[in-house]
Protein backbone atom coordinates (compact mmCIF):
# COMPACT_ATOMS: atom_id res chain seq x y z
CA UNK A 1 0.00 0.00 0.00
CA UNK A 2 1.36 3.60 -0.83
CA UNK A 3 -0.96 6.39 0.90
CA UNK A 4 1.65 9.29 -0.36
CA UNK A 5 1.19 7.78 -4.12
CA UNK A 6 1.13 10.09 -6.85
CA UNK A 7 1.26 13.38 -4.67
CA UNK A 8 1.78 16.18 -7.70
CA UNK A 9 0.06 18.17 -9.25
CA UNK A 10 -0.70 16.59 -12.84
CA UNK A 11 -0.93 17.47 -16.35
CA UNK A 12 -5.13 17.46 -15.75
CA UNK A 13 -4.67 20.47 -12.74
CA UNK A 14 -7.52 22.98 -14.07
CA UNK A 15 -5.78 25.51 -12.18
CA UNK A 16 -5.47 28.12 -15.28
CA UNK A 17 -9.27 28.08 -15.90
CA UNK A 18 -12.31 28.65 -13.70
CA UNK A 19 -13.65 30.92 -11.35
CA UNK A 20 -11.36 34.42 -10.11
CA UNK A 21 -9.75 34.82 -6.86
CA UNK A 22 -8.82 32.17 -4.24
CA UNK A 23 -8.65 28.42 -4.78
CA UNK A 24 -11.49 26.66 -4.48
CA UNK A 25 -11.97 22.80 -3.59
CA UNK A 26 -15.13 20.76 -4.10
CA UNK A 27 -15.29 17.98 -1.86
CA UNK A 28 -18.07 14.93 -2.84
CA UNK A 29 -18.79 11.87 -2.61
CA UNK A 30 -21.60 9.63 -1.59
CA UNK A 31 -23.47 9.52 2.14
CA UNK A 32 -21.20 8.63 5.34
CA UNK A 33 -18.43 8.73 3.14
CA UNK A 34 -16.79 11.69 5.42
CA UNK A 35 -16.84 14.95 3.69
CA UNK A 36 -17.63 16.44 6.74
CA UNK A 37 -15.07 15.14 8.29
CA UNK A 38 -12.17 15.60 5.98
CA UNK A 39 -13.45 19.00 5.63
CA UNK A 40 -12.69 19.31 9.66
CA UNK A 41 -9.68 17.55 9.61
CA UNK A 42 -8.51 19.90 6.48
CA UNK A 43 -9.41 23.07 9.28
CA UNK A 44 -7.36 21.64 11.97
CA UNK A 45 -4.23 20.74 9.41
CA UNK A 46 -4.34 23.94 7.17
CA UNK A 47 -6.36 26.64 9.68
CA UNK A 48 -3.01 28.07 10.98
CA UNK A 49 -1.37 28.59 7.42
CA UNK A 50 -4.34 29.26 5.40
CA UNK A 51 -7.38 31.34 6.05
CA UNK A 52 -10.33 29.34 4.83
CA UNK A 53 -14.20 29.63 4.43
CA UNK A 54 -16.39 26.54 4.34
CA UNK A 55 -19.62 26.43 2.09
CA UNK A 56 -21.38 22.72 3.30
CA UNK A 57 -25.02 21.71 0.85
CA UNK A 58 -25.31 18.99 3.34
CA UNK A 59 -28.45 18.98 5.50
CA UNK A 60 -27.63 21.62 7.63
CA UNK A 61 -28.49 21.45 11.34
CA UNK A 62 -27.34 22.97 14.13
CA UNK A 63 -25.34 20.00 14.98
CA UNK A 64 -23.05 20.14 11.97
CA UNK A 65 -22.34 23.72 12.70
CA UNK A 66 -21.13 22.35 16.32
CA UNK A 67 -19.18 19.23 14.64
CA UNK A 68 -17.31 22.17 12.84
CA UNK A 69 -16.73 24.37 15.61
CA UNK A 70 -15.38 21.34 17.99
CA UNK A 71 -13.38 19.59 15.55
CA UNK A 72 -12.26 21.93 12.91
CA UNK A 73 -11.53 25.43 14.74
CA UNK A 74 -14.03 27.33 12.05
CA UNK A 75 -16.10 30.19 13.85
CA UNK A 76 -19.14 30.18 12.48
CA UNK A 77 -19.14 33.14 10.67
CA UNK A 78 -16.82 31.14 7.95
CA UNK A 79 -19.25 28.56 7.43
CA UNK A 80 -22.44 29.30 4.96
CA UNK A 81 -25.01 26.44 4.21
CA UNK A 82 -26.67 25.89 0.99
CA UNK A 83 -29.77 24.55 0.34
CA UNK A 84 -30.62 22.27 -2.53
CA UNK A 85 -34.15 21.06 -2.71
CA UNK A 86 -32.90 17.28 -2.54
CA UNK A 87 -31.04 17.60 -5.22
CA UNK A 88 -27.07 17.58 -4.32
CA UNK A 89 -25.73 17.24 -7.52
CA UNK A 90 -27.72 20.00 -9.30
CA UNK A 91 -26.39 22.68 -6.65
CA UNK A 92 -22.47 21.24 -7.63
CA UNK A 93 -22.94 20.98 -11.58
CA UNK A 94 -25.80 22.35 -13.51
CA UNK A 95 -27.00 24.83 -11.36
CA UNK A 96 -24.18 26.50 -9.61
CA UNK A 97 -25.53 29.57 -9.04
CA UNK A 98 -26.53 29.03 -5.37
CA UNK A 99 -23.22 28.13 -4.45
CA UNK A 100 -21.60 30.69 -6.44
CA UNK A 101 -23.82 33.41 -4.29
CA UNK A 102 -22.75 31.66 -1.49
CA UNK A 103 -18.64 31.48 -2.35
CA UNK A 104 -18.39 35.15 -3.46
CA UNK A 105 -20.26 36.32 -0.41
CA UNK A 106 -17.48 34.49 2.10
CA UNK A 107 -14.32 35.15 -0.18
CA UNK A 108 -16.03 39.19 0.26
CA UNK A 109 -16.14 39.04 3.48
CA UNK A 110 -13.23 36.81 4.62
CA UNK A 111 -10.40 37.22 1.66
CA UNK A 112 -9.66 34.07 2.43
CA UNK A 113 -6.81 31.58 0.78
CA UNK A 114 -9.04 28.68 0.26
CA UNK A 115 -12.61 27.91 -0.09
CA UNK A 116 -14.02 24.23 0.61
CA UNK A 117 -17.15 23.53 -0.68
CA UNK A 118 -18.77 20.87 0.32
CA UNK A 119 -21.42 18.94 -1.72
CA UNK A 120 -24.33 16.80 0.49
CA UNK A 121 -24.03 13.34 0.01
CA UNK A 122 -25.06 12.02 -3.33
CA UNK A 123 -24.56 9.01 -5.80
CA UNK A 124 -21.39 7.83 -8.02
CA UNK A 125 -22.37 10.18 -10.75
CA UNK A 126 -21.53 13.28 -8.85
CA UNK A 127 -19.36 16.32 -9.65
CA UNK A 128 -18.81 19.55 -9.58
CA UNK A 129 -18.61 22.01 -12.35
CA UNK A 130 -15.29 23.64 -12.87
CA UNK A 131 -17.42 26.86 -13.15
CA UNK A 132 -17.78 26.45 -9.18
CA UNK A 133 -14.37 25.22 -7.94
CA UNK A 134 -10.61 24.72 -9.48
CA UNK A 135 -10.34 20.96 -8.19
CA UNK A 136 -12.55 18.19 -6.90
CA UNK A 137 -11.73 15.96 -3.76
CA UNK A 138 -14.17 12.57 -4.32
CA UNK A 139 -14.21 10.87 -1.13
CA UNK A 140 -15.29 7.40 -0.48
CA UNK A 141 -14.78 5.04 1.97
CA UNK A 142 -14.34 0.91 1.89
CA UNK A 143 -17.32 -0.11 4.14
CA UNK A 144 -19.03 1.17 0.79
CA UNK A 145 -17.77 -1.77 -0.81
CA UNK A 146 -14.34 -2.85 -2.38
CA UNK A 147 -16.14 -2.85 -6.16
CA UNK A 148 -16.72 1.67 -5.82
CA UNK A 149 -13.96 2.12 -7.56
CA UNK A 150 -14.52 -0.04 -10.54
CA UNK A 151 -18.30 1.00 -10.76
CA UNK A 152 -16.42 4.31 -12.07
CA UNK A 153 -18.09 7.60 -12.61
CA UNK A 154 -17.20 10.62 -12.93
CA UNK A 155 -16.03 11.34 -8.74
CA UNK A 156 -14.16 8.33 -9.40
CA UNK A 157 -12.38 8.95 -13.04
CA UNK A 158 -12.47 12.26 -13.31
CA UNK A 159 -11.67 13.51 -9.46
CA UNK A 160 -8.25 15.46 -9.10
CA UNK A 161 -7.93 13.94 -5.72
CA UNK A 162 -9.66 10.79 -4.57
CA UNK A 163 -9.63 9.62 -1.23
CA UNK A 164 -10.73 6.27 -0.17
CA UNK A 165 -11.29 6.74 3.69
CA UNK A 166 -11.86 4.35 6.50
CA UNK A 167 -9.28 1.62 5.99
CA UNK A 168 -9.18 0.65 9.53
CA UNK A 169 -12.55 -0.91 8.70
CA UNK A 170 -11.50 -3.02 5.74
CA UNK A 171 -10.70 -6.07 7.56
CA UNK A 172 -14.30 -5.80 9.35
CA UNK A 173 -16.26 -5.21 5.87
CA UNK A 174 -14.22 -7.51 3.58
CA UNK A 175 -12.86 -4.74 1.58
CA UNK A 176 -9.58 -5.45 -0.28
CA UNK A 177 -7.25 -2.63 -0.54
CA UNK A 178 -5.33 -3.46 -3.52
CA UNK A 179 -8.33 -4.45 -5.48
CA UNK A 180 -9.40 -0.79 -4.90
CA UNK A 181 -6.19 0.35 -5.59
CA UNK A 182 -5.86 -1.58 -8.45
CA UNK A 183 -9.16 -0.57 -10.23
CA UNK A 184 -8.87 3.29 -9.58
CA UNK A 185 -5.40 3.35 -10.94
CA UNK A 186 -6.94 1.83 -14.15
CA UNK A 187 -9.48 4.68 -14.55
CA UNK A 188 -7.95 7.83 -13.48
CA UNK A 189 -5.12 7.76 -16.14
CA UNK A 190 -2.57 9.11 -13.68
CA UNK A 191 -4.84 11.22 -11.03
CA UNK A 192 -3.48 10.31 -7.52
CA UNK A 193 -5.31 8.83 -5.10
CA UNK A 194 -4.90 8.27 -1.23
CA UNK A 195 -5.82 5.57 1.40
CA UNK A 196 -6.53 6.61 4.94
CA UNK A 197 -8.60 6.38 8.09
CA UNK A 198 -9.81 9.58 8.89
CA UNK A 199 -10.58 8.39 12.42
CA UNK A 200 -6.52 7.22 12.61
CA UNK A 201 -5.19 10.43 11.35
CA UNK A 202 -7.11 13.31 11.81
CA UNK A 203 -4.58 15.51 10.73
CA UNK A 204 -5.43 13.76 6.88
CA UNK A 205 -2.43 14.05 6.28
CA UNK A 206 -1.78 13.07 2.28
CA UNK A 207 -4.70 15.00 1.54
CA UNK A 208 -4.24 18.14 3.97
CA UNK A 209 -0.19 17.91 1.87
CA UNK A 210 -2.11 18.25 -1.44
CA UNK A 211 -4.34 20.81 -0.58
CA UNK A 212 -1.38 22.99 0.34
CA UNK A 213 0.17 22.32 -2.74
CA UNK A 214 -2.72 23.33 -4.55
CA UNK A 215 -3.31 26.36 -2.68
CA UNK A 216 0.86 27.19 -3.41
CA UNK A 217 -0.11 26.90 -7.21
CA UNK A 218 -2.88 28.78 -7.44
CA UNK A 219 -0.98 31.93 -5.58
CA UNK A 220 1.67 30.95 -8.16
CA UNK B 1 -43.55 30.14 -30.77
CA UNK B 2 -40.48 32.10 -29.76
CA UNK B 3 -37.79 29.52 -29.14
CA UNK B 4 -35.73 31.36 -26.85
CA UNK B 5 -38.73 31.43 -24.57
CA UNK B 6 -38.66 28.08 -23.89
CA UNK B 7 -34.70 28.65 -22.67
CA UNK B 8 -36.28 30.67 -20.36
CA UNK B 9 -39.01 28.71 -19.34
CA UNK B 10 -36.90 25.65 -19.03
CA UNK B 11 -36.28 24.45 -15.48
CA UNK B 12 -32.83 23.58 -16.70
CA UNK B 13 -31.28 26.76 -17.21
CA UNK B 14 -29.23 27.99 -13.86
CA UNK B 15 -31.63 29.98 -11.86
CA UNK B 16 -31.26 28.35 -8.87
CA UNK B 17 -34.90 27.55 -8.37
CA UNK B 18 -34.38 24.12 -7.61
CA UNK B 19 -33.50 24.99 -4.03
CA UNK B 20 -36.74 27.29 -3.88
CA UNK B 21 -40.18 24.53 -2.64
CA UNK B 22 -42.65 27.83 -2.89
CA UNK B 23 -43.98 26.75 0.52
CA UNK B 24 -44.50 23.45 -0.60
CA UNK B 25 -41.92 21.81 1.83
CA UNK B 26 -43.75 24.03 5.09
CA UNK B 27 -46.82 22.90 3.63
CA UNK B 28 -45.58 19.12 3.23
CA UNK B 29 -43.82 18.63 7.11
CA UNK B 30 -47.02 19.84 8.69
CA UNK B 31 -49.44 16.94 6.83
CA UNK B 32 -51.21 20.00 4.97
CA UNK B 33 -50.53 19.13 1.37
CA UNK B 34 -50.31 14.65 1.04
CA UNK B 35 -51.65 14.73 -2.59
CA UNK B 36 -51.73 15.93 -6.22
CA UNK B 37 -55.16 17.36 -5.60
CA UNK B 38 -54.06 19.40 -2.32
CA UNK B 39 -50.60 20.60 -4.47
CA UNK B 40 -53.53 21.92 -7.29
CA UNK B 41 -55.70 23.57 -4.75
CA UNK B 42 -52.80 25.28 -3.11
CA UNK B 43 -51.22 26.45 -6.92
CA UNK B 44 -54.51 27.58 -8.07
CA UNK B 45 -54.74 30.29 -5.27
CA UNK B 46 -51.22 31.19 -5.36
CA UNK B 47 -52.15 31.61 -9.15
CA UNK B 48 -54.75 34.00 -8.71
CA UNK B 49 -53.41 35.84 -5.73
CA UNK B 50 -49.57 36.20 -5.36
CA UNK B 51 -49.25 35.30 -8.79
CA UNK B 52 -50.82 37.47 -10.54
CA UNK B 53 -48.30 40.15 -8.67
CA UNK B 54 -45.16 39.09 -9.59
CA UNK B 55 -46.79 38.17 -13.23
CA UNK B 56 -47.49 42.09 -13.45
CA UNK B 57 -44.12 42.71 -11.92
CA UNK B 58 -42.27 40.23 -14.65
CA UNK B 59 -45.00 42.14 -17.58
CA UNK B 60 -43.49 45.51 -16.80
CA UNK B 61 -39.97 44.57 -16.32
CA UNK B 62 -40.21 43.28 -19.71
CA UNK B 63 -42.01 46.69 -21.23
CA UNK B 64 -38.99 48.46 -18.81
CA UNK B 65 -36.51 46.48 -20.80
CA UNK B 66 -37.63 47.65 -24.02
CA UNK B 67 -36.98 51.32 -23.51
CA UNK B 68 -33.14 50.50 -23.19
CA UNK B 69 -31.63 51.24 -19.37
CA UNK B 70 -34.57 52.26 -17.18
CA UNK B 71 -34.57 52.97 -13.82
CA UNK B 72 -35.22 49.86 -11.90
CA UNK B 73 -35.50 50.68 -8.33
CA UNK B 74 -38.71 52.28 -8.27
CA UNK B 75 -40.05 48.79 -9.20
CA UNK B 76 -38.11 46.58 -7.74
CA UNK B 77 -39.06 48.41 -4.66
CA UNK B 78 -42.93 47.92 -5.68
CA UNK B 79 -41.95 43.95 -5.50
CA UNK B 80 -40.45 44.62 -2.22
CA UNK B 81 -43.57 46.43 -1.00
CA UNK B 82 -46.33 43.31 -1.95
CA UNK B 83 -43.83 40.74 -0.81
CA UNK B 84 -44.84 41.20 3.25
CA UNK B 85 -42.86 38.20 4.18
CA UNK B 86 -39.06 38.99 4.96
CA UNK B 87 -38.25 35.01 4.26
CA UNK B 88 -39.80 35.40 0.82
CA UNK B 89 -38.28 38.80 0.00
CA UNK B 90 -35.02 37.17 0.75
CA UNK B 91 -35.88 33.89 -1.46
CA UNK B 92 -36.99 36.13 -4.50
CA UNK B 93 -33.49 38.31 -4.13
CA UNK B 94 -31.32 34.69 -3.68
CA UNK B 95 -33.27 33.70 -6.90
CA UNK B 96 -32.98 37.16 -9.25
CA UNK B 97 -29.31 37.12 -8.30
CA UNK B 98 -29.21 33.68 -9.31
CA UNK B 99 -30.91 34.40 -12.70
CA UNK B 100 -29.05 37.90 -13.24
CA UNK B 101 -25.92 35.50 -13.33
CA UNK B 102 -27.17 33.36 -15.96
CA UNK B 103 -29.06 36.06 -18.07
CA UNK B 104 -26.03 38.56 -17.85
CA UNK B 105 -24.46 35.72 -19.94
CA UNK B 106 -27.12 34.51 -22.20
CA UNK B 107 -29.24 38.04 -23.12
CA UNK B 108 -26.66 40.82 -22.19
CA UNK B 109 -28.02 44.02 -23.10
CA UNK B 110 -28.24 47.70 -21.23
CA UNK B 111 -31.34 47.12 -19.37
CA UNK B 112 -29.56 44.11 -17.79
CA UNK B 113 -26.47 45.60 -17.34
CA UNK B 114 -28.32 48.21 -15.43
CA UNK B 115 -30.06 45.72 -12.49
CA UNK B 116 -26.73 45.17 -11.62
CA UNK B 117 -27.09 48.61 -9.88
CA UNK B 118 -29.96 46.55 -7.52
CA UNK B 119 -27.30 44.14 -6.34
CA UNK B 120 -29.76 41.85 -5.68
CA UNK B 121 -32.71 42.81 -7.84
CA UNK B 122 -36.07 40.56 -7.43
CA UNK B 123 -36.58 37.42 -9.14
CA UNK B 124 -39.56 39.01 -11.30
CA UNK B 125 -37.64 41.72 -12.84
CA UNK B 126 -34.91 39.50 -13.52
CA UNK B 127 -36.98 37.37 -15.13
CA UNK B 128 -39.21 40.14 -16.99
CA UNK B 129 -35.62 42.03 -18.04
CA UNK B 130 -34.45 38.69 -19.72
CA UNK B 131 -37.86 37.91 -21.15
CA UNK B 132 -37.37 41.24 -23.07
CA UNK B 133 -33.76 40.17 -24.27
CA UNK B 134 -35.29 37.24 -25.32
CA UNK B 135 -37.83 39.06 -27.90
CA UNK B 136 -40.53 38.11 -25.19
CA UNK B 137 -44.32 40.33 -25.04
CA UNK B 138 -45.61 41.48 -21.87
CA UNK B 139 -48.16 38.45 -21.77
CA UNK B 140 -44.85 35.99 -22.44
CA UNK B 141 -43.31 37.58 -19.11
CA UNK B 142 -46.51 37.24 -16.96
CA UNK B 143 -46.48 33.63 -18.35
CA UNK B 144 -42.76 33.15 -17.46
CA UNK B 145 -43.59 34.07 -14.35
CA UNK B 146 -46.70 31.89 -13.48
CA UNK B 147 -45.17 28.64 -15.05
CA UNK B 148 -41.93 29.12 -12.46
CA UNK B 149 -44.30 29.52 -9.87
CA UNK B 150 -45.86 26.49 -10.78
CA UNK B 151 -43.11 24.04 -11.84
CA UNK B 152 -40.59 24.61 -8.63
CA UNK B 153 -43.76 24.11 -6.29
CA UNK B 154 -44.74 20.64 -8.48
CA UNK B 155 -41.38 19.37 -8.75
CA UNK B 156 -40.92 20.22 -5.18
CA UNK B 157 -43.74 18.42 -3.90
CA UNK B 158 -42.59 15.40 -6.06
CA UNK B 159 -39.15 15.41 -4.79
CA UNK B 160 -40.49 15.33 -1.27
CA UNK B 161 -43.40 13.12 -0.97
CA UNK B 162 -42.87 10.64 -4.23
CA UNK B 163 -46.12 11.65 -5.59
CA UNK B 164 -46.70 10.25 -8.97
CA UNK B 165 -45.08 12.39 -11.55
CA UNK B 166 -47.95 11.91 -14.12
CA UNK B 167 -50.60 13.33 -12.07
CA UNK B 168 -48.73 16.15 -11.08
CA UNK B 169 -48.17 16.69 -14.68
CA UNK B 170 -51.80 16.84 -15.55
CA UNK B 171 -51.78 19.37 -12.82
CA UNK B 172 -49.29 21.46 -13.95
CA UNK B 173 -51.07 21.45 -16.81
CA UNK B 174 -54.68 22.16 -15.91
CA UNK B 175 -52.82 24.94 -13.76
CA UNK B 176 -50.92 26.31 -16.99
CA UNK B 177 -54.41 26.72 -18.69
CA UNK B 178 -55.79 28.43 -15.80
CA UNK B 179 -52.74 30.82 -15.94
CA UNK B 180 -53.38 32.23 -19.63
CA UNK B 181 -56.04 34.20 -18.29
CA UNK B 182 -54.23 35.88 -15.14
CA UNK B 183 -51.52 36.26 -17.39
CA UNK B 184 -53.37 38.76 -19.46
CA UNK B 185 -54.64 40.95 -16.81
CA UNK B 186 -50.76 41.25 -15.34
CA UNK B 187 -49.82 42.36 -18.54
CA UNK B 188 -52.82 44.47 -18.82
CA UNK B 189 -51.96 45.91 -15.85
CA UNK B 190 -48.48 46.28 -16.39
CA UNK B 191 -49.34 48.46 -19.26
CA UNK B 192 -50.92 51.07 -17.56
CA UNK B 193 -48.48 51.13 -15.03
CA UNK B 194 -45.71 51.62 -17.48
CA UNK B 195 -47.02 54.06 -19.26
CA UNK B 196 -47.95 56.20 -16.11
CA UNK B 197 -44.96 55.76 -15.25
CA UNK B 198 -46.17 54.73 -11.70
CA UNK B 199 -45.03 50.89 -10.25
CA UNK B 200 -48.00 52.00 -7.74
CA UNK B 201 -50.30 50.85 -9.99
CA UNK B 202 -49.46 47.46 -10.32
CA UNK B 203 -51.74 44.81 -8.50
CA UNK B 204 -50.84 44.11 -5.48
CA UNK B 205 -52.66 40.55 -4.38
CA UNK B 206 -51.05 38.87 -2.02
CA UNK B 207 -51.02 34.87 -0.55
CA UNK B 208 -51.19 35.22 3.01
CA UNK B 209 -50.81 31.73 4.06
CA UNK B 210 -47.65 31.62 1.62
CA UNK B 211 -46.28 34.57 3.75
CA UNK B 212 -46.51 32.34 6.63
CA UNK B 213 -45.07 29.45 5.27
CA UNK B 214 -42.25 31.11 4.03
CA UNK B 215 -41.78 32.37 7.92
CA UNK B 216 -42.17 29.11 9.38
CA UNK B 217 -39.48 27.30 6.96
CA UNK B 218 -36.89 29.97 7.69
CA UNK B 219 -37.60 29.29 11.21
CA UNK B 220 -37.31 25.60 11.07
CA UNK B 221 -33.67 23.95 11.94
CA UNK B 222 -33.84 20.97 9.31
CA UNK B 223 -35.35 22.25 5.88
CA UNK B 224 -33.69 21.00 2.09
CA UNK B 225 -35.37 24.20 0.54
CA UNK B 226 -34.65 27.43 1.37
CA UNK B 227 -38.09 28.58 0.53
Amino acid sequence: MHRDHALTVHDHAPLAAGPAGPLRIGIGGPVGGGKTALVAALCRALGDRFSIVVVTNDIYTTEDADFLRRNGVLPDERIAAVRTGCCPHTAIRDDITANLDAVEELVARHDPDLVLVESGGDNLTATFSYGLVHAQIFVLDVAGGDKVPRKGGPGVTLSDLLVVNKIDLAPLVGADLEVMRRDADAVREGRPTVFLSLREQPDAGPVAQWVATQVAARRG
Amino acid sequence: MNPELLVLADARLPSGGHGHSGGVEALATRGLLRASADLALFLHGRLRTGGETIAAAAAAACLLAGTGAPEWAPWDAAVDARTPSAALRTASRGQGAALLRTVARAWPGPAITALHALVRPHHPIVLGAAAAGASATAEDAAALALHHLTGGAATAAVRLLGLDPLAVAAVTAELARAARPIAASAAAAARTAVAAGDPALLPAGGSPLHDVLAQLQESAEVTLFAS
